[in-house]
């Protein structure tokens, strides 16, 4: 294969200006997850440790293969909601190797209010299972959580990707074959009770865990009966008497035992290796990737040298060089996976959306995964461009984006804006999993242009009625709109309400985008039938 | 009667070896060498061992037990016939000083590698050996080895030579049937005590009395002969280092010997042999103080010391043997064979020293052991993978070390010890480390009761307290033995996430240390403190342990529950908690009994007030044409009994009151 050139020159000063502020930004960014990875607050986690239980992010080490990696998924989860006192939307979900198998595990904290379900945790948690659906993996639910927020009940309860999907994926995923094991060490309360019953195999850890569709309250509220959590559903009723629980552990290392052994039963996945060959790291420096992107968003920079630093020995055969050249298309190994990548090196022309299309159809005949690389301010805008079918070709490449049937995989490295943003594999073409730098930015379009647009409108509106629209008037207007996109597009907003998985360290972004692929062979590729492509 | 020692050459081209493991290999290394061929036999316990392998052919002579395989004359003979193999070398122990196999062997037409049958028959027996020995002129205990056994007489020979002396039984060997008489009223005791221990050990109760020497030293000499009628010695060894008679280590020449006095040794080493006409390697065994030395026994084999010998010698003596039993003259007159250095041998063993030397058996999980040459010779019979099995002696193998000088070869022979990192079996290489370096050891004043008395000392080490290096040592093995080989993103053993960071509590013994995982690399927290650590595997399998600011070389291998651990500073074994064990296995229904099903009681086995340990049977019910021992539910008390036998009971009826211990009602 070809080997990039080193693009990138680190004596530069701008290189330097650039590693310096990409590396405030990750700085923040692991400071903040720091806190996040804490959990909910000291009191709350003392008073969780002294009933002998473990903390939900200790559980996960326990539960995965002792040093093996965590691929953790929207750990910034309602950041900066509900008062900013739900870190990770009191829920940890990522994916994790047990027993030797990539599974899904998903773990209520109970130190962030007792585990409670906010609309954010609903989404959290369908969006692991739908990853987990997805990819075929076996899911682990570490259930501590006192049910639904009852005073956002409205946003949690009645909708059709509320709380009620969870039990509905939980039935379609088991009867798909995918294994579901729940780990009961808390509460499991109403609605929660589903949780365990539901599943394949449940354990339950003695004196912790309860199951109940009414707690004690309000049984003696309903029927006058009073009767203590443990008596009512405790692990000795469900593994004894009623059988809802499988498997009584005396605590919850020795759960974790268990469900170690139950995932160990499973059997092998039947996980491709085809194609796959050994690993290699890339020739140059990751952590020269914080220096490769400007700061100012505007500056040009050479996809290329992204690439060169995240896939095997820097090797990349690129497809239809010479063609619409503002979109990198070719073939490479991430961690030995073969990929076909797609990156955007400028705006979107018709020849690059052409080639782009042609690229997806080539990988998805190969069965190649793909990777996008998004920085792309969007299409082409002008009366040639219009007259030249940009949108025909546009809607090529967003067809074989939407109806390619092989693993896409999305980073946005830069900027994701308007129909760019589509044509290369948003969260809305259902990317298996999209991350994205702390440098990127996410909105229908830069807050320059939507300021523009809006005032230009305004001053024809003003001027259409006789009026004069002062400079200084204008850019009072401009300013907070400019503002609203600014925040509204910035990586932590989005990743607060889980527009994309997480948002991740340039560093980590070839280990993310192997632990993502390997994991996406735990499901066959199945054959691709496009749609019409308008001509 | 047998034919006189043949003349004439009698070279042969294949040889069987009636023997196993160290010595086996090492005498195949040397056949092979003279352009040999070799059949190895071997038992049903030893189908994977190292002689087996090496050898050009193998066969299976019987089941694991020495006396169905090792020692069937029969069936060796058998196998010597059908495979061709003109010559048997017994190597030692098993069948090497045995007349009958020497004689079959002869019969069969096959030579044996070992002296004349009559030379081992004459050494056989102890007393028989002495009054020929004393006939030669070779100086013997003062003693008695007379016929005669009336407890009468024998009294008054013990008077004669004096106390204290040892009344030992003539049949014997190995310090079976070995007594020691202080004085008059001791000694009454002591004979009777010996005759009883050698009627069962050798059906034969014949004793005699030696004068019992103090501060004694073990010394002998290599003799060879060869069917022309020259005998040369081979200098000397001492074996003073002993523990319960049997040899630990192994030095030539002694340190305690004058030239004069060496050659006074040796000349009369030679004279025995003359006496029984002896050919092939032998040794002849005294004991020596300050007084002088007295001829003990005749050994007519290879020893397992020989090595030391070889060392400074710098001969084989198994080509040696080997050129006797072609009927060749020795290769070397007196007067050509010289010394130079001092060598050392220890006997490395699988067994507990921490526990009475007890053997260890088990899988060899890993075995290192420091590189050869350089003054390092190791003879083993051992690989990593085989098995140390209760059948067989527990000696894994023999390292070899010499020097300019005595205390050079001391300095290797730490070393070297060192350098063995053996798991999965428990072995003396500590003990013998600690032998090595005592000062005492190392000045030359030693006598046969040094390890006896010196035990304590020399077991030391393991009594130290676990410190932080063990612990980082530990769970360097356990991560090690947890590295994948990383094909799969997900095998690498970084522990990285995004969010914090990775925690991992071990507990070793009674040791907890939590081991973090930081991108910046691992630290190890224990009692005293939390250090960066490190663990990288090194191209000989051992591990280099960055622990702190400092680094170790480790072998350690995870054995599941424990941990063996070598490092320069010694061995150990810790043990290893699951982390997912339940902290106990009580049901919360442990206070109740409940009959399972309808049915009748048959037997109430416990009363009223009886306290029952979980699991004890409480008693018999009978359903479905079928008995139902119902057991008690936890440790605890019968209170009172709610059924009687004979009585019809429905299902869950409480059958008993019982109060367990420490369950909340």
């Amino acid at each position: 294969m070809a080997v990039l050139a080193n693009g990138v020159d680190p004596r530069l000063p701008f290189f330097s200006s650039n590693t310096a502020s990409m590396r405030a930004l990750v700085e923040d960014f692991h400071s903040r997850l720091e806190g996040i990875g804490r959990g909910g607050s000291e009191e709350a986690r003392a008073r969780h440790v002294s009933r002998g239980k473990l903390l939900a992010r200790d559980r996960i080490d326990l539960l995965v293969d002792p040093g093996s990696p965590f691929l953790e998924l929207g750990a910034m989860a309602a950041f900066g909601l509900y008062g900013d006192e739900v870190p990770s939307a009191g829920i940890v979900t990522g994916i994790g190797r047990v027993s030797g198998r990539e599974c899904m595990i998903v773990a209520n904290d109970a130190t962030v209010k007792g585990g409670a379900y906010y609309p954010l945790t609903v989404k959290k948690h369908l969006r692991a299972q739908d990853v987990a659906m997805q990819n075929r993996l076996p899911c682990i639910y570490m259930v501590d959580s006192g049910g639904a927020f009852l005073p956002l009940q409205d946003e949690i309860f009645p909708d059709e990707r509320n709380f009620g999907r969870i039990f509905y994926n939980q039935s379609r995923m088991s009867a798909a074959g995918i294994p579901q094991i729940a780990i009961v060490m808390g509460s499991c309360t109403a609605g929660g009770a589903y949780v365990p019953a539901m599943c394949d195999e449940s354990i339950i850890v003695h004196n912790q865990g309860t199951i109940f569709l009414g707690g004690p309250p309000l049984v003696k509220a309903a029927t006058g009966e009073v009767v203590t959590a443990e008596e009512l559903g405790g692990a000795d009723v469900h593994t004894r008497q009623s059988g809802v629980a499988d498997h009584h552990a005396t605590d919850d290392a020795h759960a974790i035992g268990i469900a170690r052994r139950i995932i160990a039963g499973l059997g092998h996945p039947e996980k491709s290796a085809r194609g796959l060959i050994p690993a290699r790291e890339p020739l140059y420096p990751a952590e020269e990737l914080y220096g490769i992107v400007p700061v100012d968003q505007r500056k040009p920079f050479d996809i290329r040298d992204i690439i060169a630093r995240i896939v095997d020995a820097s090797e990349f055969d690129e497809f239809k060089a010479r063609y619409g050249a503002t979109l990198v298309c070719g073939f490479a190994h991430i961690w030995g996976h073969p990929v076909g990548i797609v990156a955007n090196n400028g705006i979107l022309f018709s020849e690059s959306a052409q080639k782009g299309a042609h690229f997806i159809e080539l990988c998805s005949q190969r069965e190649i995964p793909l990777v996008f690389l998004q920085n792309i301010t969007g299409f082409m805008v002008g009366k040639r461009y219009e007259a030249g079918g940009i949108a025909k070709d546009g809607a090529k490449l967003v067809t074989a984006v939407s109806t390619t049937n092989v693993p896409k995989y999305t980073v946005v490295v830069g900027g994701s804006y308007g129909a760019g943003n589509y044509g290369m594999c948003g969260r809305a073409y259902s990317p298996r999993f999209l991350w994205m730098w702390p440098n990127a930015r996410i909105s229908v379009m830069g807050g320059e242009q939507a300021a523009s647009v809006l005032s230009l409108l305004r001053r024809e509106a003003i001027e259409a009625k006789g009026g004069v629209w002062s400079a200084e008037d204008e850019e009072a207007f401009r300013a907070p709109i400019r503002e609203q996109y600014e925040q509204q597009g910035h990586p932590y907003y989005s990743t607060a309400r889980l527009w994309d998985d997480g948002v991740i360290d340039p560093a980590d972004t070839r280990r993310i985008l192997a632990l993502a692929l390997s994991a996406g062979r735990n499901a066959p590729i199945e054959p691709t039938r496009f749609g019409v492509f308008r001509m | 009667m047998p034919a006189k020692p043949q003349r004439f050459e009698r070279r042969f081209t294949k040889l069987l070896i009636a023997n196993r493991g160290e010595i086996a290999c090492r005498i195949i290394r040397t056949a092979r060498r003279m352009g040999l061929h070799t059949v190895a036999i071997f038992s049903e316990a030893d189908a994977d061992s190292q002689h087996v392998s090496m050898a050009d052919e193998a066969v299976l002579i019987g089941p694991a037990s020495a006396a169905e395989s090792y020692l069937r004359i029969d069936r060796i003979i058998e196998v010597a016939q059908r495979t061709g193999a003109e010559a048997i070398h017994p190597g030692y122990g098993f069948l090497s000083e045995n007349e009958s196999f020497a004689a079959a062997c002869h019969e069969a037409g096959i030579i044996f590698v070992g002296p004349p049958v009559e030379a081992i028959r004459a050494m056989a027996s102890k007393s028989a050996a002495k009054v020929l020995m004393e006939g030669s002129g070779v100086p013997l205990v003062p003693g008695y080895h007379g016929a005669e056994q009336g407890t009468d007489k024998l009294a008054a020979e013990a008077e004669r030579i004096g106390f204290p002396v040892l009344v030992k039984a003539s049949a014997g060997g190995g310090g079976k049937g070995m007594r020691l008489g202080e004085d008059a009223a001791g000694f009454a005791a002591a004979l009777t005590a010996a005759k009883r221990e050698a009627k069962a050990a050798f059906g034969d109760d014949h004793v005699l009395i030696e004068k019992f020497i103090a501060r004694p030293r073990h010394i002998e000499v290599q003799i060879f002969g060869d069917t022309h009628g020259n005998i040369v010695s081979l200098f000397e060894r001492e074996c003073t280092l002993q523990r319960r008679h049997q040899k630990v280590v192994e030095e030539a020449p002694s340190s305690s010997l004058s030239e004069q006095e060496r050659e006074r040794v040796c000349s009369a080493a030679r004279a025995a042999g003359a006496a029984v006409g002896y050919t092939g390697a032998g040794t002849v065994e005294f004991v020596a103080n300050d007084d002088g030395f007295y001829f003990i026994e005749m050994n007519t084999r290879l020893q397992v010391e020989h090595p030391v010998t070889e060392a400074i010698t710098g001969l084989d003596l198994v080509e040696w043997q080997l050129r006797v039993a072609f009927g060749e003259e020795l290769p070397l007159g007196q007067d050509e064979i010289t010394r130079s250095g001092h060598a050392f041998e220890v006997r490395i063993y699988a067994e507990d020293p921490q526990s009475g030397f007890l053997p260890s058996i088990g899988r060899i999980e890993r075995w290192r052991q420091p590189p050869v040459g350089n003054g390092i010779r190791i003879d083993s019979g051992f690989r990593e993978g085989d098995t140390v099995t209760p059948h067989y002696d527990p000696m894994l193998a023999k390292l070899i070390v010499s020097g300019s000088d005595r205390l050079q070869a001391l300095d290797r022979l730490e070393a070297a010890l060192a350098g063995f990192q053996v798991a999965g079996v428990k072995t003396n290489v500590s003990f013998l480390k600690a032998l090595a370096a005592h000062p005492d050891v190392r000045a030359g004043k030693m006598d046969t009761g040094f390890i006896e008395r010196e035990l304590p000392r020399l077991l030391g080490h393991g009594e130290a307290r676990i410190d932080d290096r063990d612990l980082a040592a530990a769970a360097a093995a356990v991560l090690a033995a947890e590295n994948r080989s990383a094909t799969s993103p997900w095998d690498t053993s970084d522990g990285w996430m995004m969010v914090g960071r990775r925690r991992r509590k071990l507990c070793f013994d009674d040791a907890e240390v939590t081991l973090t995982y930081e991108r910046a690399g691992l630290s190890l927290e224990t009692a005293s403190g939390t250090r960066p650590f490190r663990v990288n595997p090194r191209l000989d399998g051992r591990l280099d342990v960055f622990y702190g600011d400092g680094k170790e070389v480790v072998s350690g291998v995870w054995l599941g529950r424990e941990v063996d651990i070598s490092t320069a500073r010694g061995s150990r074994r810790l043990g290893f908690a699951d982390p997912f064990a339940g902290e106990s296995t009580v049901i919360a229904d442990a206070g109740h009994l409940r009959a399972p099903m309808p049915g009748s009681v048959r037997q109430i086995l416990a009363a009223p007030g009886d306290r029952l340990k979980r699991g004890e049977p409480l008693l018999i019910m009978e359903a479905m044409k079928m008995e139902h021992t119902l057991h008690a539910p936890a440790d605890g008390t019968l209170i009172a009994l709610r059924c009687g036998a004979g009585d019809f009971v429905q299902e869950g009826v409480e059958l008993v009151e019982f109060e367990a211990d420490g369950i909340d009602p």
